[in-house]
């Protein structure tokens, strides 16, 4: 999967992808079949899906975790990742978890600048173990940010912390990906996020994108307004769900 | 248009409820004995009445040399030396003992741990031997080396490889694998893996494995110093054996257990700065 660097006009580009899962049987079950997808640099793009559909999949691929995949999947070379839960090193500091993995010594002052884009500022010299839930979600989201990527890949990042913590932390990935300007693909299983947050919205069914439809509200966005209720409406339709 | 929905009847709220005031940590406490002098009192109970039995003849020396001998004959071993280099040629031997057992275990259970070749190859027989009880190979060990200090240091080794193995190799296969995917995303080879994931994961299984090798050592050292020593606290002990001397008997027992107690606290301290990211651990 891992070819040569080169220059495209797309943050992710997907053709003919297939994974197959073995069920124990001899046989197998294709999670994804024949999937195509491609993701403009820039964008803010949410996969929504009935649990199961293979959107984690989908995600952990991109983010060559998976390679027992066929078909042809080029993504952004420079790419972060985040998880449904923190995965902070419970054994380095704060900071040494935010700059761990980048070339050279570790870097206190990268890590301080990453940790108070995320108003963390405070949080610099602590052991993972003390924060809170939502503390040690944005530290996870300096560690993908401080790496500048094209793409940010998040696995329902928020479904773990409790509704009003997920409120700020929604607000504070838009205003990151605003700034910072990378493609964001958007694991979720959530109708309302993914309106609140996305450009474009994909819905993933039979092992391939299903339906896929931007979003053109302005931000930030109007739960209230009846063209959001509208789009939530037909997507909840698209999952089934009425 | 407006409809009066049909109103349920709700009974009215009670206008008083018995109550209860329940802290009041002022007063009461503040007299009490403290924990620490309650649970000192027993051993000293204990310790007392031993000396008692001897004094009224209950107990004879042979049979058990009252607390005020044994403190009398520390202090003589003391005067004389050997108390000290008895202690001296055992610290000796427990530490060479731990350096190879030590090493041979880290390094056989890093290469089973983290290849699945290393752990075909090693782990099979290392599961196998360490069913062995390391004391019945004393006979061997003597056939091999001899009775000098190799023997004791090997038997030492041997009872520290395996329990820190065992323990060193689990810690290193329970790493938590979305750790290790987290640090490939960031980038992170595998030697970078091993050294930033896997293996201080496996910091808190290496540390009680040490801690139960340390047990396991001066168990070895027992039963290595009293079979064929020149030196050391057995030899001591097994001196004493001949004379029915039971003071010097305590008294070597007495120092086993302490440097027992000290080589758990050297762990502990050890635990206190490696583990300390550890919400479990309360490091005061």
């Amino acid at each position: 999967m891992a070819t040569g660097v080169q220059r495209t006009v797309s943050a992710v580009s997907v053709r003919g992808l297939t994974r197959r899962f073995d069920d124990g049987a001899g046989s197998s079950r294709a999670v994804i079949e024949d999937l195509d997808l491609d993701i403009e640099p820039g964008r803010f793009v949410a996969l929504l899906g009935a649990s199961g559909c293979g959107k984690s999949t989908l995600l952990r691929i991109l983010a060559d975790l998976d390679k027992d995949v066929t078909g042809e999947v080029t993504v952004a070379r420079r790419r972060a990742v985040g998880f449904q839960a923190p995965r902070l090193m419970p054994w380095k500091k704060v900071w040494r978890n935010v700059v761990l993995g980048l070339p050279g010594k570790p870097d206190r002052e990268r890590a301080v600048a990453a940790l108070t884009e995320v108003g963390l500022a405070h949080r610099v010299d602590v052991w993972p173990k003390v924060l809170s839930g939502g503390e040690a979600q944005r530290a996870a989201l300096a560690r993908a940010l401080v790496r500048e990527p094209d793409l940010l890949l998040l696995d329902e990042p928020f479904s773990a912390l409790d509704a009003l913590t997920r409120i700020t932390a929604r607000g504070l990935v838009e205003e990151l990906w605003q700034r910072h300007r990378c493609a964001v693909l958007l694991v979720t299983h959530d109708v309302e996020e993914a309106l609140a947050l996305a450009d474009r919205v994909l819905v993933m069914q039979d092992g391939r994108i299903g339906y896929d439809a931007p979003v053109e509200l302005d931000r930030p966005r109007d739960v209230t307004d009846p063209e959001f209720q509208r789009l939530r409406v037909e997507l909840l339709a698209r999952l089934g769900v009425h | 248009m407006t409809t009066t929905p049909e109103r349920t009847r709700v009974p009215a709220p009670p206008s008083a409820v018995d109550t209860e005031t329940l802290s009041s940590q002022s007063g009461g406490r503040a007299g009490r004995v403290p924990r620490w002098l309650l649970k000192t009192i027993s051993p000293i109970v204990l310790i007392a009445l031993w000396q008692v039995l001897s004094s009224v003849g209950v107990l004879d020396d042979d049979t058990l040399a009252s607390p005020a001998t044994v403190v009398e004959t520390a202090a003589g071993m003391w005067r004389d030396g050997s108390l000290q280099s008895a202690v001296g040629t055992s610290v000796l031997r427990v530490l060479a003992g731990l350096a190879f057992g030590v090493v041979a275990a880290v390094v056989l259970a890093t290469v089973a741990g983290l290849f699945r070749r290393g752990e075909d190859a090693i782990d099979a027989p290392m599961q196998m031997l360490r069913t062995v009880p390391v004391i019945g190979l004393i006979p061997l060990l003597i056939i091999w080396f001899g009775i000098g200090e190799t023997p004791k240091i090997v038997l030492v080794g041997l009872a520290v490889t395996f329990p820190l193995y065992i323990n060193l190799f689990a810690g290193i296969r329970n790493v938590d694998s979305g750790l290790v995917e987290a640090s490939r995303t960031l980038g992170l080879g595998w030697f970078g893996q091993v050294r930033h994931v896997i293996l201080p994961s496996a910091m808190p299984n290496f540390l009680t494995g040490l801690r139960y090798s340390l047990g396991t050592a001066w168990l070895a050292l027992v039963f290595g110093e009293t079979i064929n020593a020149t030196s050391g606290i057995g030899y001591e002990m097994n001196k004493a054996r001949e004379f029915f001397a039971t003071d010097v008997i305590i008294v070597c027992l007495v120092l086993y257990a302490i440097l027992g107690l000290v080589a758990d606290l050297i762990v502990r301290i050890l635990e206190r700065g490696l583990l300390s990211w550890r919400p479990a651990f309360s490091g005061r």
